[in-house]
């Protein structure tokens, strides 16, 4: 085109770093640069618990030692595995329906504020009334099914999702909205194009603590009454004085958290590569 | 601060009104007053504003902090509605936003998970422009910006001209009649600043579209501008209207150097109450 193309300044600029990605090996160390100190505080956390055990510092039918623990989990898998799925179950669909129903709330909420006005106080005042408290009077309504452990999922996941969708729909640039209307932008593609996108780290971040919530919603359930699932397990176990089923128990559950949240993040970001490259940029950078 | 100016003298204030003779207009800013309603007082942004602006004329407008330019720019986009008095682009009074201008912000405003290219082509997408034809364009001005080989990166990995740039190809990319600038170059370095300038003055006249530029740089506005629009704080409302009388093809230093670009600028910084150091 024109002759005197300005050159680009020399700056730092660009898809240079994206480029030549790093190596599997650079990303192997990179890995383990970033996780060796949590790994070694939670050997060190079960190396205290065997110690504890092994040394009988208390009482072995308090504390059993991890081997017992373990034994557990290997010696009864098909009736671990069982309960676990159903606890996962009722997790995964209590934590969808949250998701859904939540970001549905929050975008009509943002788009109305009539509706805005009305939801609102509902929703924290949903919020405020603690839900396990609750967790029994849905037990009587709904039965002993998966029904009363879901819906307590999802009352109890739902908030982070509403507000942090919320947050994040209108967290947009004013400006970037008001290029949008001169470009002759309909709603729908405004939505669809800038705010929805611009949206998702938030919603992800509330997606994650929403996701930990899922699985305590679940286990509430179990509690109040079931005859399946990892709540009803640790119940038994604590009935029976069990406690190496006990801790097994409590390990799965914390796994299932971990595995979803793990899921989370590692779906946003594959949707949002855009974030995740500027956080680890944010965090690599020394000021 | 600028203070006691030589405000308010209709006399001197409509001189460059009509110059460019036999033009249409592009932009036609008619009695324009905008009154804002803050919680505890009516505060008046603009007031007695007439601007007549022909088609392919570049009007850079220099004020204080808080004198109403970015609303001038607002008001002809029809992102505002004047208080009183009537604005007319491209022959049509604005009543809404308007679609038949490119639009630049002070920031990019970019959207991060777009690629420079995929940024410049969401004026073709939410234009429902042919897709060939957009992509055509955003080439063209990928290449005319000097961003070639920045295509793919996305906006945070850009420098703050680069992105500057990004935003200049999108507001360009349906190649709309008039342009309107708020402030592009404040936030970049004063050498990332020259260079753009040279290029803004290389691709106003190449594209031959109307420009509105709102600055703080008198220089800016004196270097690019074919009429320099100087306000006054609060109310603000036009103190005078300067042609600097250069010619449009500007090399930058030659530019600096000459006598009318320096009585331009001597003139507007006194108008302006003189004391801003800061060019």
């Amino acid at each position: 085109m024109s002759q005197s193309a300005i050159k680009a300044p020399p700056v730092q600029v660009a898809g240079v770093d994206r480029r030549n990605s790093p190596s599997a090996g650079e990303r192997a160390s990179r890995l383990l640069e970033q996780s060796w100190r949590p790994v070694a505080l939670l050997l060190a956390c079960f190396a205290a618990w065997w110690v504890i055990a092994a040394a009988e510092l208390v009482e072995p039918y308090l504390v059993p030692s991890p081997g017992e623990t373990f034994d557990v989990l290997t010696g009864k898998p098909d009736y671990i595995w069982q309960h676990t799925w159903v606890t996962t179950y009722e997790t995964l669909l209590g934590f969808l329906i949250a998701l859904v129903v939540g970001v549905f709330a929050a975008v009509v909420m943002v788009y109305s504020a009539t509706v805005e006005k009305t939801l609102y106080p509902i929703l924290l005042f949903a919020q405020v009334v603690p839900k396990i408290a609750i967790a029994p009077l849905f037990v009587v309504w709904l039965g002993f099914g998966i029904a009363p452990k879901i819906l307590i999922a999802v009352l109890i996941a739902f908030f982070p999702v509403v507000i942090s969708m919320v947050t994040g729909l209108k967290a947009v640039d004013p400006e970037m909205l008001q290029l949008s209307s001169t470009m002759g932008a309909s709603p729908w593609q405004t939505f669809v194009k800038i705010r929805m996108p611009a949206s998702l780290p938030h919603l992800f971040s509330g997606l994650k603590v929403a996701v930990t919530l899922a699985v305590t919603g679940a286990v509430v359930g179990e509690f109040v009454g079931a005859n399946e699932g990892l709540g009803y397990v640790i119940l038994q176990a604590n009935g029976n004085l069990d406690t190496p089923m006990l801790f097994a128990g409590l390990l799965v559950m914390s796994l299932i958290g971990v595995v979803l949240f793990v899921l989370v993040e590692v779906t946003e970001k594959l949707l949002l590569p855009w974030h995740a490259s500027r956080r680890e940029t944010g965090v690599t950078t020394t000021y | 601060m600028p203070r006691n100016t030589t405000v308010r003298e209709p006399a001197v204030t409509k001189d460059g009104r009509s110059s460019g003779s036999g033009t249409t207009a592009a932009v036609g800013i008619k009695d324009v007053a905008v009154r804002f309603r803050t919680r505890n007082r009516d505060v008046t942004a603009l007031t007695d504003v007439d601007l007549d602006v022909p088609m392919g004329q570049f009007v850079a407008i220099v004020g204080p902090s808080g004198c109403g330019k970015s609303t001038l720019l607002k008001l002809v986009a029809g992102l505002l509605k004047p208080s009183t008095g009537d604005v007319l682009l491209n022959g049509e009074r604005v009543q809404g936003p308007r679609h038949d201008i490119g639009y630049v912000f002070q920031r990019a405003a970019l959207l991060e998970w777009r690629s420079a290219r995929r940024n410049i082509l969401l004026q073709a997408e939410m234009r429902k422009m042919p897709a060939e034809l957009g992509r055509r364009r955003a080439d063209e001005l990928i290449a005319m910006t000097g961003l070639s080989g920045f295509e793919d990166a996305l906006p945070h990995e850009l420098s703050g001209g680069m992105q500057q740039r990004v935003a200049l190809c999108r507001a360009l990319l349906h190649e709309p009649p008039v342009l309107l600038m708020d402030e592009p170059f404040g936030a970049l370095d004063a050498l990332t600043r020259e260079q753009m300038n040279t290029e803004l003055n290389r691709i106003w006249r190449e594209t031959g579209t109307t420009v509105l530029l709102v600055t703080h740089s008198i220089s800016e506005a004196c270097y690019l501008a074919d009429r320099v629009v100087v306000m006054s704080p609060r109310p603000g409302t036009i103190t005078e209207i300067i042609d600097v009388g250069l010619p449009p093809e500007r090399d930058y230093t030659e530019t600096m150097g000459r006598p009318e670009f320096r009585e331009a600028t001597t003139h507007i910084r006194g108008l302006l109450g003189a004391v801003s150091a800061q060019d």
